[in-house]
């Protein structure tokens, strides 16, 4: 019984949704509300107990699951009051008067992260390719993908204007960026199709039991 | 008479068939046991057991490399060992858990599992499959840090540079001087499309994408936003800016408050259009469509990290007859904003937007650092392209870190 009024639900719902390629009505709008409002609800939850507990409370309060000791040691404890007491401070900006105090943990946030970042993509996206692409030109594949690599840097370098070999090499890159979109759009296409399939399955097995 | 005699005898054989066979049971020679007998003597144990902090690879403390010599039963001998135990303990004579049974020949082993800086004892046996040696012993050694991962030097020297010419850029975009950037077609489209959306007195819609603060893209994108919204302020044109991530928004408020205030009209400033609709993906995707058809922005920008939404979103806003123009540094993503928006900044271009419109010096020197580190990318790709063909396959090797 349970199944057949979870089937029905996720029928009508699965159809409110599709109602908006009609256009939209009342239908879609219950059903996207429906959605935001439970997976705010659902983040709401897993954000706490992934993060705020195993980080901040559990650290600092010394809780224990299952006789296991999570988080920082007792010695360490006291650090996630750092990342807590600045998440705290997003708050400020409910109070005009010290609202400002909630660009702190943001410049710190975005700068660290940035700082972070930096070294693994010079590593992955520029060392790495570097090597990779240093190809002996003895093969037809070999060439295409190191002409098709330097015309696609070429493209995006905005130092100068695409004119004379400049602008030969760009359009080049312009080129063998095209043919990779193309690629990739028809490659994704058939994953939203089999996506499709799915719900079109569940409306006409699950739910009607017609095929 | 007859049948009752043949019953009894047929009892008796299956009787003395059954004694026979207990019989044969408990005197038949079990072949473990008669192996076990016959193998009494215990290989050689290794020797030589020497343990030290992995040097090799420049490692980060959690390796142990342990060396020792094989047993003189292995591969002569008696020629019977078939493989080794190795041990690990925190305290001195004790055997601890077993770390490794490894098989006969080897004389090496990395212990990939140590905490840096703490002390282990390790210990080792040989064994033939029924016999153990003696254990040798070998400790305390500590996994260390190496201050310099010689593996990633290359990645040192090519920021070094990067860091050189981005500050030698910045300093020069400070001073005043002239650094040109070309044009990109994808920026006339912003302005135009926000000047139609104020002519139509419809609002302007800005999505950042779906990615978290620390997404480089987010943070491009935040820099456009500003740009975008000092335009709005200036032409009182509403601007909504749905968000998926809390943080997002938050840096989005700041954004648009500070434009609309630099702009001198911050009581244009709204802060209901900066809105927290979702974190999951496609409950925004959904909730961004239902504003494009509700409120009707006349102009639709699409810039940041975006991911199967993308094409939800940009449909939809076609259908609603916005203009569009979208900017992502996501490959798999680019084909649908292509397809389906008017104007596009692809990859790079979303950050050399941010620089180009603000003409912050920071960000233009940032943006030509990174311009002449392709240069300094491509040089070093032919070089490496020579390399092979003169025979110096050490240098295309020295790109590849570990």
């Amino acid at each position: 019984m349970a199944a057949i009024i979870w089937t029905t639900i996720g029928a009508v719902l699965t159809l409110s949704v599709y109602s908006f390629l009609y256009k939209d009505n009342p239908f879609y709008k219950f059903a996207e509300h429906l959605v935001v409002g439970i997976s705010a609800g659902y983040y709401l939850v897993i954000y706490y107990f992934n993060f705020i507990q195993p980080n901040v409370v559990s650290p600092v309060f010394q809780l224990r699951l299952g006789g296991e000791a999570i988080g920082l040691g007792s010695n360490t404890w006291w650090l996630a009051l750092i990342p807590g007491l600045l998440g705290l401070l997003l708050y400020t900006r409910f109070f005009p008067k010290i609202g400002w105090v909630g660009r702190w943990p943001l410049g710190i946030y975005v700068g660290g992260y940035a700082g972070l970042g930096l070294s693994p993509i010079m590593q992955a996206r520029v060392l790495d390719q570097i090597g990779a692409n240093a190809l002996p030109l003895t093969s037809v594949t070999n060439i295409l993908v190191v002409g098709g690599l330097l015309g696609t840097l070429t493209y995006f370098f905005f130092s100068m204007k695409h004119k004379g070999v400049l602008g030969v090499m760009a359009r080049v890159g312009i080129v063998f960026l095209m043919v990779g979109f193309g690629a990739s759009f028809g490659y994704t296409v058939m994953s939203r199709v089999s996506l499709l399939i799915g719900r079109v399955s569940f409306l006409l097995h699950d739910c009607l039991h017609l095929i | 008479m007859n049948q009752v005699r043949r019953i009894l005898l047929v009892s008796l054989a299956l009787a003395a068939a059954a004694v026979g066979s207990v019989r044969a049971q408990e005197t038949a020679p079990q072949d473990g046991i008669e192996s076990a007998a016959l193998d009494i003597v215990p290989p050689g144990p290794p020797c030589a057991l020497t343990v030290r902090d992995y040097l090799e690879h420049s490692d980060s403390g959690d390796k142990i490399e342990i060396e020792w010599g094989l047993s003189p039963d292995d591969g002569s001998g008696a020629g019977d060992v078939t493989g080794y135990v190795l041990s690990r303990s925190l305290a001195e004579g004790e055997v601890g858990d077993v770390l490794e049974e490894i098989a006969s020949g080897a004389t090496h082993y990395v212990d990939v599992s140590v905490e840096p800086g703490v002390e282990y004892y390790y210990s080792l046996e040989a064994y033939d499959g029924t016999n153990s040696s003696e254990r040798v012993w070998a400790g305390p050694v500590a996994g260390r840090v190496n201050l310099f991962q010689w593996s990633r030097l290359s990645v040192l020297v090519l920021m070094l540079l990067f860091f050189a010419m981005v500050t030698w850029f910045t300093a020069a975009a400070g001073k005043g001087a002239k650094l040109f950037v070309r044009r990109i077609p994808g920026l006339n489209a912003i302005e135009e499309a926000v000047g139609r959306a104020t002519e139509m007195g419809r609002p302007v819609l800005y999505v950042p994408g779906i990615g978290e603060i620390d997404n480089i893209m987010t943070i491009a994108s935040l820099n456009i936003l500003s740009h975008v919204a000092k335009i709005t302020a200036r032409y009182d044109t509403p601007l909504i800016v749905p968000t998926a991530r809390a943080v997002v928004m938050s840096a989005a408020e700041e954004v648009v408050k500070q434009a609309y205030a630099e702009v001198g009209n911050p009581d244009a400033y709204n802060p209901d259009n900066i809105r927290y609709l979702s974190d999951a993906q496609f409950a925004f995707a959904g909730a961004v469509n239902g504003i494009m058809l509700r409120e009707k922005p006349a102009a639709n920008l699409y810039m940041g990290a975006f991911w199967a939404e993308s094409l939800l979103l940009a449909e939809t806003g076609f259908e609603a007859g916005a203009i569009q123009v979208a900017g992502t540094a996501m490959v798999s993503q680019l084909p649908f904003f292509v397809t389906a928006c008017d104007f596009t900044l692809m990859g790079e271009e979303l950050y050399a937007a941010s620089a180009y419109l603000s003409r912050e010096p920071k960000l233009l020197g940032g943006l030509k650092g990174s311009d002449w580190m392709k240069v300094v990318s491509i040089v070093l790709m032919v070089a490496g392209i020579v390399a092979h063909i003169v025979g110096l396959e050490w240098f295309v090797a020295w790109f590849q870190t570990q």
